[in-house]
Formats: C-alpha cells, sequence, structure tokens
C-alpha cells in the first residue's frame, strides 16, 4: 500500500512538527498534513501589508524547552535575547525589569522582587521537569506513573519544609494577593499580574495565577527572546528538522476528517477529498476541533465526550499589528528602548479592571498591552526606515456581544491606539496600515477552536493528570490509534515543544511496549 | 413558551381516582414524585391475580423519554450495549447503558414506536447523560413522563381481558411487540411487554383518556378476575422472573461514591445484551478489557433450602466457612406459585457458576429472639418462574 504511514501528523503547527521530526527519527514513515500554505501553525511571520511582516501569533519565544533544541538541534538566530520589561507609567518614571532586577522602584521593592523571582525560578524549575514528560495517571497500578508520582511527590518535599508549603500554598493562589502582599510599586504589581494572565482568559483576581506566572517561566526562566525573521523562522527550523529525518509535510492540504472504523483510527480524509492510511493519527488541532470535528462524538464513548465538550478554551488575547512610518515617541524613553518589550498595565486593578468586561462578552475599554518593535532590530521585517509593532491585547473575549464584526473590530483597535497614544502620542499618525487579529480570527486562521492561546484553558482544574481531560492526559485519546499532541494536551500553550515531544516519545514508548 | 407554576408535592397520577376508590389500606409511596400503592386491598391477593387472573398496575411515573430525528438509530446504538439495528419498528427491546467505565447506570425498555422514533422507560430519571449522548449528534430528546398514562395488564387472563375490549388482532401481537389501537379517537398503544415474567401487555394512552381506559379495561376483565395491584405483589414476580432492579440488583453507576460498588453488565448476567460487535458504545472500551480480564462479581439466583426468605443474607462457599463470605443476597422471597425459597445475590468470581451449591446465612426472627440458619442454596441458571403463554402466540384464552 503506497498511502499507509506508520503515523499521520494532522497540523504542522510546532509542536505537531516537533512530534514528527522525533518519529521520523525513530525511523517512522511519517505523514504531516497541514491546512495553511506555511508550516507552524500560530508561531508564523506573515505580511500583513505590502513590506510589512510580523509574528502572526505568538511573537516571544521563552519556553522553546532545551530538550528539543537539544534534540532537533535546533538554534535559531535570535534578533533580540534577554529582554528587558518596560512597564510605562503615566508620569513617564517608567519601571524596568531585567531578569531579577527591577529598577525604578524602593530598594525594598526590588529585594522583594529578587526574592520572588528566586522563590518562582525554583518552582518553576521543579514544574519544568515536569512539562517534558508525560503526566502520571492517577488510580492506577503501572510502575511508571506511580514511579512518576512518587518522584513528584520526593521532588515538591526536597524543596524543604518551608519552601514545600509555599508551593502548596500558592499554586492554586491568585497572583493578585501575592503581589499586594510584597510589592509597593503599583507599575510592578500591575507587571506582575500582566505576565500572570497573559494568553488566558483569567484576571489577577483568578485562581491558579501564580500558576500560571510559573508555567510562562518555566521554559528559560522567563528571559524573552525575538527570533530574526519571526517566529516563524523557528518554525521553518522545524519543518527543516522534520523534512531531513524524512517526514512527508504537505502544506495547504487540510484534513477533513479522522477516519474511524470498528472503533479504530485507520486514517485521515483530506478536504479534496484523499485518503490517507495509518493505525496512528496524532492531532496537532485543539481538542475540541480534535474529536467534535474531525473524529466526530459518536465514535467516542459519553463521558469523554462531554468532557471535551465542556472544556474551557475560550480565547481573550488580541494582536495587533501595526505598519510604521517610523518609531513612535514614548515620553521617557530612550531609541533603544524601542528593543525592548513596553507594556501598559499601571497596577493589578488596571488588569483585573480590564478583564471585568471580558467576563460579560466585551472588550476591555483600558486594555493591557504587550508591545514589540521587532523591525527595530530585525531589518526583514519591514522597509528602511519604516516599523512595525507587534503587540498582545487583553482583553478581546471570544464571544464578543454581537460578534467580532468590523465596526467592532475597528473600534477595538482604536481604542487600543489610543491607549497606546497616551504614552506615545505620535502614534496614530504613524500608522499606514493595520492588522488586528482577535481570537474569533485566530480560531478562522489557524483552526484553534476559541482562538485560545494555549488551545484549552490553564487552569489546574485542566492540567498536568487532568489535561485535557480526565482519562486522556497521556496523548492517547480513548480511542484506539488516536493522539494528541499539541497545546491542548499537557504541558500547554506557548512555542515550547514540550506537548509534541512528550506524545512523540509516549508513542514510541507505547510502541515498544506492545 | 411561559414557564408554568412548578409542581410541588406528590403528584397524582390520571388514575389516582379509580386508584384510590379501590384503595383499602391508604398505603402510598412515593415513586419518582407520584403517589404510588403499596397495596391495595391485600399483597398475596393482588400476586394471585398475577399469576392466575389479571393484575393491572400503574405505571405513569416511570420515567420515559421521547427519542427522534435523524440520527436517532445511531444515537441509540451509541447509548445502549445491544445492538438496536436488529430492532425494526413495532419491536420493543430490554437494554442496559452504561458509562464510560463499563458500569451500569440503568437498564429498561427502548420501544421502537415508529421509523426512527423511540421511548425509553427506565426506573431512575436520565435526562442529563441522555442529553450528553447526544453531543454532536442530530437528536431530540424529550422528557415524556407526563404526557402519557400508562398500565401493566398483566397475567393468564390478560389476553382475554383486551380481546373482550374489543381490541381487534391482538392475537397477533407477539413478546416484545408492539401496537396501535383507536380508542375513543386517541391512539391506544399496546406493548406486549411487562416486569412479571407472565403473559401481559402495557397499555399507553394520552393522559385525558386515563379514566376511560381504566373503566373500559375493568368493565372488560370484571368475569376474569381482574385486579387492581400494588408495588409489593409486583416486586414478588419481579423477583420470580430474575429480573434486574435498580438499587437491589445494582447501583446506577452515577450514584454509586464508592469504586467496586457499581456492577457491569457482564456482573448482572447480561452479557447477551453487549454486543462487541457494534464498534462503539458506552462502556465498550471497559467491558472489552473486563471480558480480558475477567469480572469481578457475578449475580446468581439461588434456589434455597428450606422457607425462611434470606433477606440481607451474606453468602459463603461452604457451611462451615465464617471466614469470608463471598457475596450477598440483593433481593429474596417465598416463592408461592414456584413454592421455592428463591433469591438473587451478588457473588465474587469464580464462585455461583449454575450448578454449583453456596451456603446463605440466613437470620429469622421469633417472638422476639433471633435465629440463625445455614441455607444450602443451588444456583439455578434459568428464570424461576417462565410459563409457556409468556410465549405463546397467539396466548390461550384462560
Amino acid at each position: 500500500m503506497t498511502d499507509f504511514y506508520d503515523a499521520i501528523v494532522v497540523g504542522a503547527g510546532h509542536n505537531g512538527l516537533v512530534c514528527s521530526a522525533i518519529l521520523a527519527k525513530a525511523g517512522k514513515n511519517v505523514l504531516v498534513l497541514e491546512a495553511n500554505q506555511q508550516v507552524g501553525g500560530a508561531a508564523v511571520t506573515r505580511e500583513f501589508a505590502e513590506g510589512y511582516s510580523v509574528s502572526a501569533c505568538a511573537h516571544l519565544l521563552y519556553q522553546l524547552q532545551p530538550e528539543v533544541r537539544r534534540e532537533l538541534g535546533l538554534s535559531p538566530q535570535m534578533a533580540t535575547e534577554h529582554m528587558s520589561t518596560i512597564v510605562l507609567a503615566a508620569d513617564g518614571k517608567h519601571l524596568r525589569l531585567h531578569g531579577d532586577k527591577a529598577q525604578g522602584v524602593s530598594e525594598e521593592d526590588a529585594a522583594q522582587y529578587r526574592d520572588f523571582r528566586k522563590r518562582m525560578k525554583r518552582f518553576a524549575k521543579l514544574l519544568r521537569k515536569y512539562l517534558n514528560r508525560p503526566p502520571p495517571r492517577l488510580g492506577t497500578k503501572d510502575w511508571q506513573d506511580l514511579g512518576t508520582l512518587a518522584q513528584l511527590g520526593l521532588d515538591v518535599r526536597m524543596l524543604g519544609k518551608e519552601e514545600m508549603r509555599e508551593f502548596l500554598r500558592l499554586i492554586g493562589m491568585n497572583i493578585f494577593d501575592e503581589v499586594t502582599e510584597r510589592f509597593a510599586s503599583p507599575l510592578l504589581r500591575g507587571a506582575v499580574s500582566l505576565d500572570a494572565v497573559l494568553g488566558t482568559h483569567l484576571g489577577p483576581r483568578s485562581p491558579n495565577t501564580i500558576m500560571t506566572y510559573l508555567y510562562r517561566l518555566a521554559g528559560d526562566n522567563g528571559r524573552l527572546a525575538v527570533p530574526r525573521r519571526g517566529m516563524g523562522s523557528v518554525t521553518e527550523l522545524l519543518g527543516h528538522a522534520a523534512r531531513s529525518a524524512g517526514a512527508d509535510i504537505r502544506t495547504a492540504t487540510p484534513v477533513r476528517r479522522i477516519i474511524v472504523e470498528n472503533g479504530r483510527v485507520t486514517g485521515v480524509e483530506t478536504a479534496r477529498g484523499e485518503r490517507f492510511n495509518s493505525y496512528t493519527v496524532i492531532s496537532n488541532a485543539d481538542p475540541k476541533r480534535t474529536i467534535n470535528q474531525l473524529v466526530g462524538t459518536q465514535h467516542v464513548e459519553t463521558g469523554f465526550a462531554r468532557r471535551i465538550h465542556h472544556l474551557r478554551a475560550s480565547g481573550n488575547a488580541a494582536k495587533l499589528h501595526l505598519a510604521l512610518d517610523g518609531l513612535p515617541s514614548f515620553a521617557g524613553l530612550d531609541k533603544k528602548d524601542m528593543g525592548e518589550r513596553i507594556v501598559i498595565a499601571g497596577d493589578e486593578h488596571y488588569v483585573e479592571r480590564a478583564f471585568n468586561p471580558a467576563k460579560y462578552g466585551e472588550y476591555s475599554a483600558a486594555p493591557v498591552v504587550e508591545m514589540t518593535f521587532p523591525s527595530f532590530r530585525d531589518e526583514t521585517l519591514a522597509p528602511t526606515g519604516k516599523h512595525v509593532m507587534s503587540a498582545v491585547v487583553q482583553y478581546a473575549p471570544h464571544g464578543l456581544k454581537g460578534g467580532w464584526d468590523d465596526d467592532a473590530k475597528t473600534e477595538f483597535e482604536n481604542v487600543v491606539i489610543d491607549t497606546i497614544a497616551r504614552y506615545a502620542p505620535d502614534i496614530a499618525g504613524r500608522v499606514t496600515a493595520s492588522e488586528l487579529l482577535t481570537p474569533a480570527d485566530i480560531e478562522r486562521e489557524f483552526h484553534i477552536t476559541g482562538g485560545h492561546w494555549h488551545h484549552a484553558e490553564l487552569t489546574l482544574d485542566q492540567f498536568l493528570f487532568v489535561r485535557p481531560v480526565a482519562g486522556a492526559a497521556q496523548y492517547a485519546m480513548p480511542l484506539d490509534g488516536l493522539y494528541l499532541c499539541g497545546a491542548g494536551a499537557h504541558p500547554g500553550g506557548g512555542v515550547s515543544g514540550a506537548a509534541g515531544r512528550n506524545a512523540a516519545r509516549s508513542i514510541l514508548k507505547r510502541e515498544k511496549a506492545a | 413558551m411561559k414557564p408554568g407554576p412548578v409542581h410541588q408535592g406528590r403528584l397524582k397520577s390520571p388514575f389516582y381516582s379509580r386508584l384510590s376508590s379501590l384503595d383499602t389500606v391508604n398505603e402510598w409511596h412515593q415513586w419518582k414524585g407520584y403517589s404510588s400503592a403499596n397495596l391495595l386491598f391485600c399483597s398475596d391477593v393482588e400476586y394471585f391475580a398475577i399469576r392466575n387472573a389479571t393484575a393491572v398496575f400503574d405505571i405513569t411515573p416511570m420515567t420515559k423519554y421521547r427519542i427522534s430525528g435523524p440520527d436517532s438509530l445511531a444515537y441509540v446504538n451509541r447509548l445502549v450495549t445491544r445492538d438496536m439495528e436488529k430492532i425494526r419498528p413495532g419491536r420493543v427491546a430490554y437494554a442496559v447503558w452504561c458509562d464510560d467505565h463499563g458500569q451500569v447506570i440503568d437498564d429498561g425498555t427502548i420501544f421502537h414506536l415508529r421509523d426512527g422514533e423511540y421511548r425509553l422507560c427506565s426506573q431512575e430519571r436520565h435526562f442529563a447523560w441522555l442529553n450528553d449522548c447526544a453531543i454532536g449528534m442530530d437528536v431530540e430528546i424529550r422528557h415524556e413522563t407526563e404526557e402519557v398514562a400508562a398500565l401493566a395488564v398483566q397475567g393468564p387472563t390478560s389476553f382475554s381481558v383486551l380481546r373482550n375490549m374489543g381490541l381487534e388482532g391482538i392475537e397477533t401481537l407477539k413478546p416484545f411487540g408492539l401496537t396501535y389501537f383507536d380508542f375513543h379517537g386517541s391512539e391506544l398503544m399496546v406493548s406486549r411487554t411487562g416486569f412479571t415474567g407472565d403473559l401481559g401487555y402495557e397499555l399507553w394512552i394520552e393522559p385525558d383518556k386515563a379514566e376511560a381506559l381504566w373503566d373500559a379495561l375493568f368493565a372488560a376483565g370484571e368475569l376474569h378476575g381482574i385486579r387492581a395491584i400494588g408495588t409489593e405483589a409486583l416486586e414478588m414476580s419481579r423477583i420470580e422472573a430474575g429480573f434486574l432492579a435498580a438499587y437491589h440488583e445494582f447501583l446506577p453507576a452515577d450514584e454509586t461514591v464508592r469504586t467496586g460498588r457499581s456492577r457491569s453488565p457482564l456482573e448482572l448476567g447480561l452479557e447477551w445484551l453487549v454486543d462487541f460487535k457494534k464498534p462503539n458504545f458506552n462502556g465498550r472500551r471497559a467491558l472489552a478489557e473486563e471480558k480480558r480480564r475477567g469480572s469481578t462479581w457475578r449475580l446468581v439466583k439461588l434456589d434455597i433450602e428450606g422457607n425462611k426468605p434470606a433477606h440481607n443474607s451474606y453468602v459463603f462457599a461452604r457451611e462451615k466457612n465464617n471466614k469470608g463470605n463471598i457475596g450477598f443476597i440483593t433481593s429474596a422471597i417465598w416463592s408461592p406459585v414456584c413454592k421455592q425459597n428463591i433469591a438473587l445475590g451478588s457473588v465474587r468470581m469464580p464462585h455461583g457458576a449454575p450448578g454449583t451449591h453456596v451456603w446463605v446465612e440466613i437470620y429469622y426472627q421469633r417472638e422476639m429472639h433471633w435465629s440463625r440458619k445455614m441455607a444450602k442454596a443451588t444456583v439455578v441458571d434459568k428464570p424461576f418462574w417462565f410459563p409457556a403463554r409468556r410465549g405463546a402466540t397467539p396466548p390461550g384464552p384462560y
């Protein structure tokens, strides 16, 4: 049979590419089918106006796991590394965060921040270990699961009595309480709150936002980098790694359905009607799309279908891309600061208030913004002398009341530009073109249900042993031959490659055991 | 649609006026919100109406759902363990449904009313589960318990009663068949189903015609010993027939808290209802695994020596072995019609193979003092009561 593969990966997002590269390296005959024209999923660089390109969704690289880099021999070229974060202040006395250092705050705050970061990094290190392996199942007698569980318990215990207690206290807590307890500086409180909620449908007062903060640190200790030529260059490298390992990657080939025959997966059918056969189909799509649309709920059991149905996966982060005829001038910032990450998060209340309307299907009237001007250090992204801005803007709920029509998008874009203009009044006059990607656009263009960064909300009830849902946390879905390798699987989203790597490894391990 | 007032307190079945006028003892219990009679006069007399004449039992409170829509067949096939493709319109299927772990949620009957339209009847309410099962399917689930009045008409003379009532062609209705008649301008559905293990029918009609149906039925049955009965008599006949009851032989899986307290169909003697040839149904993976590895429990039908019913008894492998029981009795009676001391029970595998013996520890009270007796019991595999008339078409005119 010519069209029979050892494995078919549906979707060439970064996790799909990592997964297929590892499987191909292990000698598997792997086919990767991608709906879009280029590989990378939501980690791509796209031209949004003539001559202006930008990372379409993810724009900062901070989570790519060292294991993935090492095993696939990746060394992406960086335009900027170790970025600082500048938190804008209305009076121009901005706060700067670089690593564990906070500048522009009292000495006591700076000491508190160092202490906070030290502890968070210690916990993040523990978390990182478990992000890079399949989570153990609970209630089984499998020695490997029991071993991992015992190891997890031991690792938590080895933090020491005090730190263990702190870990257990903090892991389910909200960031709001922690920042108000620790810091006096409103900007510092706002910045840490922002980092805890970026990309989620959570506000600083929402439970487990300390866990989401830790998750952010669990890649590269929160060190931020911008790849040269945007995020697409990283996934191009991944695509190259997969291809050179022997994977057959076909773009512009959307999969219509995953074929189930006699209770097991037997292949996929593309939108063009071609059929490819394999007893192992690995979906890089989100869990809801995978089960509800590609497989069909009638092929799985009711309890599982119900859990997938109830999965919370409603995105709340928009991307705004601006083509600028010159760099805007921010009061109190030097030109060199334009290579850093600039955020608007006045204090923890500002972030929480931005979240409030999103609960009721409205966008923030005063949004939180994470800006970068990647063209500042990367001339490939804009014509000479011109620039691009790439910003994550929250909150813009996927299920906006009345829907994201052109009017709503224009209004929200104006709200964001006005918000930035309070610090850089000339920005509006410099805009020559723009692109706003709401979660609804992200859903449509990148085929992510709900347009959520993490495919499924990153909360404790959808984390680790129960990600995406109970009974399906080890990449194998309860349907023979079906696997999940995307952000919806453990550990979650972000350009980390962990889910793809874990999935590939657990598929290879199962095969060995069989 | 404007929501009506929420009914509070017990519901009265559309047959309540007739039942209460026959009632002499005023012993009622609650059955899914309805008042239901334990007995109306004397449960022994009512029991013998089931076995020797015609008994009428109000089954209106039984939970009923209407399932319709283009995917209804695929839906019921995913819901239950047996192959519903084989159940043609006009047929009724006894079925059991499980959760993802292959544990029984409930059992009941599914009526294939018309092509692609089903009625599911069960003891418990399952609206949430039924709707979850419909995720991604084009199917409508409607709770219709209160929209349908229903009577079980059971016993050897039941056929004659219905024929007297003027139901032309009722003699051709086979067991587990259903058919329709006109009754005073309304549709009367009659199915040859029941919970007594005897010849019997169930009658289904809109609530407005309930009293007229009752009156016509009792007029037709006057010379055939027709009698309204309560739950106690029905329960005796249910055990004789070897039928399962939720909260006796199994606990609905969604009600259990402790692991190991639910049962799979394989553990309830219902393997014949599990069709592994179907590619997917709720619980399939778990049941296939159970079949491969072996079950933990087995449902047994016991013929016990003596005449003391083995209520709530432990079951032992040997007479003098009190080290540990192998299971327990779930339902027990002295069967008047079989003249046997019978019981249903749940025992641990590999105990309880048909034809083998187990020991039942029976406690009984005589003038305040308790006595204990180890009674030998034989495991049987056929129902205790299965008269030829139950399966005969046409049934005899008793």
